[in-house]
């Protein structure tokens, strides 16, 4: 592995990010734990990890792409491919599970017509049962981006929904 | 470091402090199972089978992780150990497809070793496996991943052995998986360490994938024929239609000088035995001036007719030879012997791809000055002049590597290009090609002028470098080689290597395969006891070198050449019209360039199919068993006997053979032997071992033994398998020399291999053609 980082004349993020990986690469004793970091605010301006940003961000912290992959792969809130607008993630762990997590991800599948990682047509939405949020004592609880929506059922949920469709209406 | 004493399973040990547990215990004998522990790379505790039992620690532990401790108490193979194994095993096989009959690995897989011992083959899992085809990652590499089980081997050697990350790890837990560095695909240098190294059958070869089934191999141990470094190499043959074919190339023995290791070439470049133009038939130029099929004794009696009429009618020196890099030792002394005292010339040469002369010269009178290969993953400190090693000396580049991950060595390079090795080097001092010889004399303080900063360092830091190992490349000849071994031999207990390219490059250059120096180094003017023992007809000025001898025969004036085992016509890019007036005796496997323009041509067997010894570039001396064995071909030393017995010269004194206490019956004789090997056993019960035939090599070895100077070895150590450190020395009798050394031209024309060629040979292996191939393809696109 080189410990050689020329760095990127053209960038593919935007310069606030650009300049905010410059800084995070140097934070740490070496380059590389800088990593996950990179890959998540990444994802955030990007919607997911795009094979330039695996490219661009080897290159700066002086790594092969495949090593950005190995870790990349081995989180499930880092993705490859894009998603809707609002993603959102219904939590089935055992705690939800037992106050109707189970049923909320079915009520949501019916309501967006989509299943487990597959988006709307539209773009809209994206759908994803996933593990403990932490948000157990208000089970159940779904995230959609960074916010949380708790104590749900399925009405409550519905009206989640058509808040954020309304949102990506205007 | 101080020993420690610990007691495993009831048994007192001691081992050197900072041990692992495992390798103790194997070093006294006692095995701990392991799959994700492999000596020399990181430690990765990932499989969970070493576990032992350690007094005083309340869980089962990792022995692999676990350094010994004064007065440790360890059980090894107890129930409880036996069953955690047992468990491990289980959750392995969870989702190991058990296809075990049709696997590559079957029958030397250690998943299958463990599970015939601790008996896990029955299972509490009644989940579904994941399957996924397989998938082909280059030529040579293919991946299964539903075998893998994800002991991080591959990955481990891949990156930190050969420095090229090509493999990682994705995902994670059950869904982990093995991925290439490409996708779906990898870029790598197809060294096959991944492959040769994975415990179970997920990785396998391009080259061996479901042709046979290790149990119906023969396995014979012998040495690379490709570069300098010379590898052992552990051939797997089977019989073929027309002899032993070789099927497979690994060192899974890993006795040799190379360890673990094994490139491309080593590995899969055997193939060129098995091309379809290998000429099988002796050919004679007929009247229409065609290459027709004709018998042996047809081509030798009018070989030899034609070279007695030349010697006896117009002089030996109307004579040339082109001798091999890949010929034995035994052949290469014997083409020289032949060309001196039969045909009367020292008109002799071979393609040099060092100057081991001025090498030679340089270290006369000095012992103990010539680095062995094996030194160079010890050596404290490294000075690396020249010579690319990732890509001309891969086992060289394996050591260097090992030796600053294991040692910390520092490396310190000197070169005209980026090389791959810079990466692990303590500096690296970039200069112009046409500068080498101006900062050798600079580094050893005999140039007036600057040479930057950055060289002044490197002087100053290797002045503090009590044992350094200068190993210089071709790029460093005649003078600049003397000023670098005075320069190192001011520094306190340097040693040195010199790099040529092929596998028995120093041998040649060793047994007297030039026009001025017989072998040993000794110079044709002083020839000392050879006279006498050459005969008559030994010529006592020294010939023309190869590229006077091309000139020669271009101007009408070489009516015969003898051209064994090279391709000069292609290298030294001859006209096919300048040798039309000479005589022309090629041995070779194909119809080379050369061979194309002969008169008569004699197929021969390769390095793989005969017995002998080798010399590798640094003075390793190694024995070659024969392993395959193709129908219709000769070796070079029973062609050499035969043509000189043709010639009506006494065979008896070109081959010492049927004399003095010792001969080879069977031990060189490798998957054939049998025969041979009972009557063997027989004489060597009786102290009896004649040589009894004029076509074996250990007669002529014993020659060699008597009359090289510093060819001191073990013959119990040479059949052993093991190689012996030599140092053929310049002859050093205080006389004037004759030569002036300045006069001398070298004539080092590097051969520029890569990776994946090697020469002629490159050309006919069909593994390497399709490797170098698809990798051009790869730059083609990337280029687009
Ligand atoms: S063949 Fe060699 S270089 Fe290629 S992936 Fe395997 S270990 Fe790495
Ligand atoms: S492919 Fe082989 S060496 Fe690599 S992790 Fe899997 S089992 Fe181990
Ligand atoms: S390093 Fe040289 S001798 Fe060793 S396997 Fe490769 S080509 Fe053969
Ligand atoms: S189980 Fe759903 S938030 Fe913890
Ligand atoms: S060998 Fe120790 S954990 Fe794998």
């Amino acid at each position: 592995m080189t410990t050689e980082a020329p760095m990127e004349a053209q960038t593919i993020f935007s310069p606030e990010l650009a300049a905010r990986f410059d800084k995070l690469v140097t934070l740490y004793p070496v380059r590389r734990s800088a990593l996950i970091p990179m890959l998540l605010y990444a994802q955030d301006e990007q919607g997911y990890v795009t094979d330039a940003a695996i490219r661009e961000i080897a290159q700066r912290i002086g790594i092969t792409p495949l090593d950005v992959r190995n870790v990349l792969s081995y989180y499930s809130l880092l993705r490859t491919k894009p998603v809707g607008k609002y993603h959102v993630q219904v939590c089935t762990n055992i705690s939800c599970m037992l106050r109707g997590g189970q049923k909320l991800f079915e009520h949501c599948k019916q309501r967006l017509g989509v299943g487990h990682k597959e988006t709307t047509p539209d773009g809209i939405f994206s759908l994803e049962e996933v593990e403990c949020i932490g948000a157990c004592s208000w089970a159940p609880a779904v995230q959609v981006n960074y916010d949380f929506h708790d104590n749900l059922t399925a009405d409550a949920m519905d009206a989640v929904l058509d808040q954020y469709r309304k949102q990506a209406e205007k | 470091m101080a020993d420690v004493t610990l007691t495993v399973d009831g048994k007192k040990i001691t081992a050197p402090a900072g041990t692992l547990l495992i390798d103790a215990c194997r070093k006294a004998g006692i095995e701990i199972p392991a799959f994700c522990y492999y000596p020399g790379l990181s430690l990765q505790a990932a499989c969970r089978m070493c576990v032992v039992r350690i007094e005083k620690i309340p869980k089962l532990q990792t022995a692999c992780t676990t350094p010994v401790a004064e007065g440790m108490i360890v059980a090894t193979d107890t129930d409880e150990i036996k069953q955690s194994r047992k468990a491990m095993l289980q959750l392995v096989l969870a989702n190991h497809p058990l296809d075990c009959p049709v696997c590559d690995a079957g029958g030397e897989c250690e998943l299958q070793d463990m599970t015939f011992k601790y008996g896990a083959a029955d299972s509490n899992f009644v989940d579904v496996k994941n399957h996924r085809e397989e998938q082909q990652w280059s030529p040579v590499v293919y991946f299964d991943r539903p075998r893998c089980i994800l002991c991080y081997r591959c990955v481990r050697v891949c990156g930190e052995g050969m420095d090229v990350w090509a493999l990682g790890v994705q995902n994670r837990g059950v869904s982990s998986v093995i991925a290439p560095n490409g996708g779906d695909h990898l870029d790598c240098e197809e060294c096959g360490m991944c492959i040769d190294i994975c415990p179970v059958g997920a990785l396998t070869s391009g080259t061996y994938r479901y042709k046979t089934r290790p149990w119906e191999m023969t396995h014979v141990g012998t040495i690379c024929t490709h570069c300098g470094d010379g590898c052992k190499t552990t051939l797997g043959m089977r019989s073929s239609g027309d002899g032993m074919e070789i099927i497979r190339g690994d060192n899974r023995d890993k006795s040799g000088i190379n360890g673990d290791f094994l490139c491309v070439k080593g590995r899969y470049a055997f193939d060129f035995a098995n091309h379809k133009d290998r000429l099988t038939q002796p050919l004679l130029r007929n009247a229409e001036g065609k290459l027709t099929p004709t018998s042996w004794e047809d081509a030798l009696a009018f070989a030899a007719q034609r070279l007695r009429k030349i010697r006896d009618t117009r002089g030996g020196e109307q004579i040339g030879i082109i001798g091999s890099n890949r010929t034995t030792n035994e052949e290469s002394y014997l083409l020289q012997k032949f060309a001196r005292s039969v045909l009367g010339t020292n008109n002799i040469d071979h393609h040099r791809t060092a100057d081991y002369v001025s090498f030679a010269k340089a270290l006369a009178g000095q012992e103990q000055r010539a680095a062995s290969l094996r030194e160079t993953e010890t050596a404290p400190a490294i000075l690396l002049i020249g010579n690319d090693p990732t890509e001309q000396h891969p086992m060289l580049a394996w050591n260097l590597r090992a030796n600053v991950r294991h040692n910390r060595a520092r490396i310190y390079i000197v070169n005209h290009q980026e090389i791959k090795l810079r990466r692990q080097a303590t500096s690296f001092l970039k200069i112009s090609a046409d500068t080498y010889s101006t900062c050798t004399r600079f580094l050893a303080g005999e140039e007036n002028s600057a040479f930057g900063a950055e060289a002044t360092a490197l002087r100053e830091a290797l002045s503090k470098e009590p044992n350094l190992l200068i190993v210089f490349g071709a790029e460093l000849h005649g003078s600049a080689i003397e000023s670098l071994v005075r320069y190192g031999l001011s520094l306190p207990d340097t040693k040195f290597a010199c790099l040529g390219d092929y596998v028995n490059s120093r041998g040649a250059a060793d047994m007297g395969m030039y026009p001025d120096m017989l072998p040993g180094y000794v110079p044709v003017q002083q020839p000392g006891a050879f006279a006498t023992e050459y005969g008559e007809r030994f010529p006592a000025a020294p010939g023309l070198d190869l590229p006077s001898m091309l000139d020669a025969a271009a101007r009408g004036n070489l009516a015969a050449l003898y051209v064994v085992g090279s391709n000069p016509v292609h290298r030294y890019g001859v006209a096919a019209a300048s040798l039309k007036n000479t005589f022309l005796i090629v041995q070779d496997m194909f119809l080379t360039e050369t061979a194309l323009l002969a008169d008569v041509v004699l197929p021969i067997a390769n390095l793989y199919e005969k017995a002998g010894t080798v010399t590798n570039t640094y003075g390793d001396l190694q024995f070659v068993k024969k392993a395959a064995d193709r129908s219709g071909v000769r070796t070079d030393l029973e062609l050499i006997v035969r043509l000189a017995d043709k010639m009506g010269a006494d065979v008896h004194s070109l081959v010492p053979f049927g004399q003095g206490t010792r001969a080879d019956m069977g031990q060189s004789r490798g998957a054939q032997s049998g025969e041979a090997d009972r009557h063997a056993v027989w004489l060597a019960a009786q102290n009896l071992e004649p040589k009894l035939s004029p076509f074996d090599p250990s007669a002529l070895l014993d020659e060699i033994q008597r009359l090289v100077p510093g060819y001191h070895f073990s013959r119990l150590e040479l059949f052993s398998g093991n190689d012996q450190h030599v140092q053929a020395t310049a002859h050093n009798t205080g006389l004037v020399q004759i030569v002036n050394p300045a006069e001398r031209r070298d004539g080092v024309l590097p051969s520029e291999d890569t990776l994946f060629t090697s020469g002629t040979l490159g050309h006919y292996s069909g593994k390497l053609t399709e490797i170098h191939d698809s990798r051009n393809k790869e730059i083609l696109v990337a280029a687009d």
